[in-house]
């Protein structure tokens, strides 16, 4: 039992090094992720990104742009979870007879 | 963890902290726009200048700060904030969710008022995670007393 | 070849954190160092994010006066660092539910090593 659990770990590292060897180098700056437009010549996100938050919303840091304003209704979703995982909390954890 | 920590230092070294970490958490929700950080960060913060007293003063003490009835409506506030600004854009007469609806006075040009809506947004998620972790704090350290 | 560690390390030092954590979920008999070793796979699914949308000489997303935002190489993307910040706080508050999943066992079956949970439940 305890060589089947070590057989399982090695085969999966050597399974996930043989994937990392096709991946492109890392900090290139002819990516396919940070060139102008897409293989189907169509805008790229990034970029877009990049060069359109401040004329937008005036706010120098891209991140809170893109997560505040661009893509909103993904952080409504987090917040949901967040708040239903302090529920389940509430939930879980409730007797009635103490020691 | 209901009682209080055996050692004096460790209260006196807490209640000379505690305020100054939870200055900085509200400095880095409202500076979110300048440099890096925003809603989440400032919240984990607020949370852990709160968690810093109930930690090392026991349950008694810590009731003087925030009370353990208090963080499940404000958790609820929270939410409620981010859904209201989603909701008061439809009552004006745009989609859900839209900042250059929102009623602000002085006439400002669109890229303003989405700056002023993400600022909105980033208090409300700030409340929320804060109330949210001091809530599953609160419910483990009760938890563990009942059979 | 040089070029190839140079571009390559980076992915296999994440697989070796993948792999410290999945050491911990399978060979561990306690069911709190199981859920420590699920946080550490975590974090090395979060590091591998973020070092995909790195170019060499730029800097932080946050705009500077000195570098105009019309020339691309000069600011890192956004979009992962974005992503992983909700990846982040998705995963403390799962870390939340597990522990107090684990409090509740505990108050059920006074022990919390797996052999003897498995017999109990038998």
């Amino acid at each position: 039992m305890k060589y089947l659990k070590i057989f399982i770990l090695v085969a999966f590292a050597g399974l996930l090094i043989y994937g990392s060897l096709d991946l492109p180098y890392r900090g290139d700056a002819d990516n396919l992720m940070h060139s102008q437009r897409s293989i189907t010549d169509t805008v790229v996100a990034g970029n877009y990104f990049i060069q359109e938050a401040y004329n937008d919303a005036n706010t120098p840091n891209m991140v809170t742009v893109v997560l505040g304003d661009y893509r909103s209704i993904d952080t409504l979703g987090e917040q949901v979870v967040v708040f239903t995982a302090g529920l389940i909390c509430l939930l879980i954890l409730r007797r009635y007879r103490p020691i | 963890m209901r009682t209080q920590f055996e050692s004096p230092i460790v209260l006196l070294g807490s209640r000379l902290l505690s305020p100054y970490i939870m200055l900085f958490g509200i400095y880095v929700i409202f500076h979110g726009h300048y440099s890096p950080g925003g809603g989440f960060q400032g919240g984990a913060l607020l949370a852990s200048s709160v968690i810093l007293i109930r930690l090392s003063g026991g349950r008694i003490v810590s009731r003087l700060q925030v009370r353990e009835f208090f963080t499940t409506p404000l958790a609820a506030i929270g939410v409620i904030v981010y859904f209201g600004t989603g909701i008061v854009s439809i009552l004006f007469g745009s989609y859900f969710l839209d900042y250059e609806a929102l009623p602000f006075p002085g006439g400002l040009d669109p890229a303003a008022l989405r700056y002023y809506g993400i600022l909105v947004i980033e208090i409300g998620i700030g409340i929320a995670v804060m109330a949210i972790l001091v809530m599953i704090y609160d419910h483990m350290a009760r938890g563990e007393d009942y059979v | 070849m040089y070029d190839f560690l140079l571009g390559h390390y980076s992915y296999w030092l994440t697989i070796i954190l993948l792999c410290i954590g999945l050491y911990g979920i399978i060979f561990k008999k306690n069911l709190v160092k199981k859920t420590i070793g699920l946080t550490i796979l975590q974090a090395s699914v979060v590091l591998y994010w973020v070092s995909l949308g790195s170019k060499w000489g730029a800097t932080v997303p946050v705009l500077d006066p000195a570098y105009p935002a019309s020339d691309v190489a000069n600011y890192l993307n956004p979009l992962p660092h974005t992503l992983m910040l909700t990846a982040i706080v998705v995963g403390v508050a799962t870390l939340g539910v597990a522990f107090a999943l684990l409090i509740a066992t505990y108050n059920r079956y006074k022990t919390l090593d797996e052999d003897e949970i498995l017999e109990q439940i038998q």
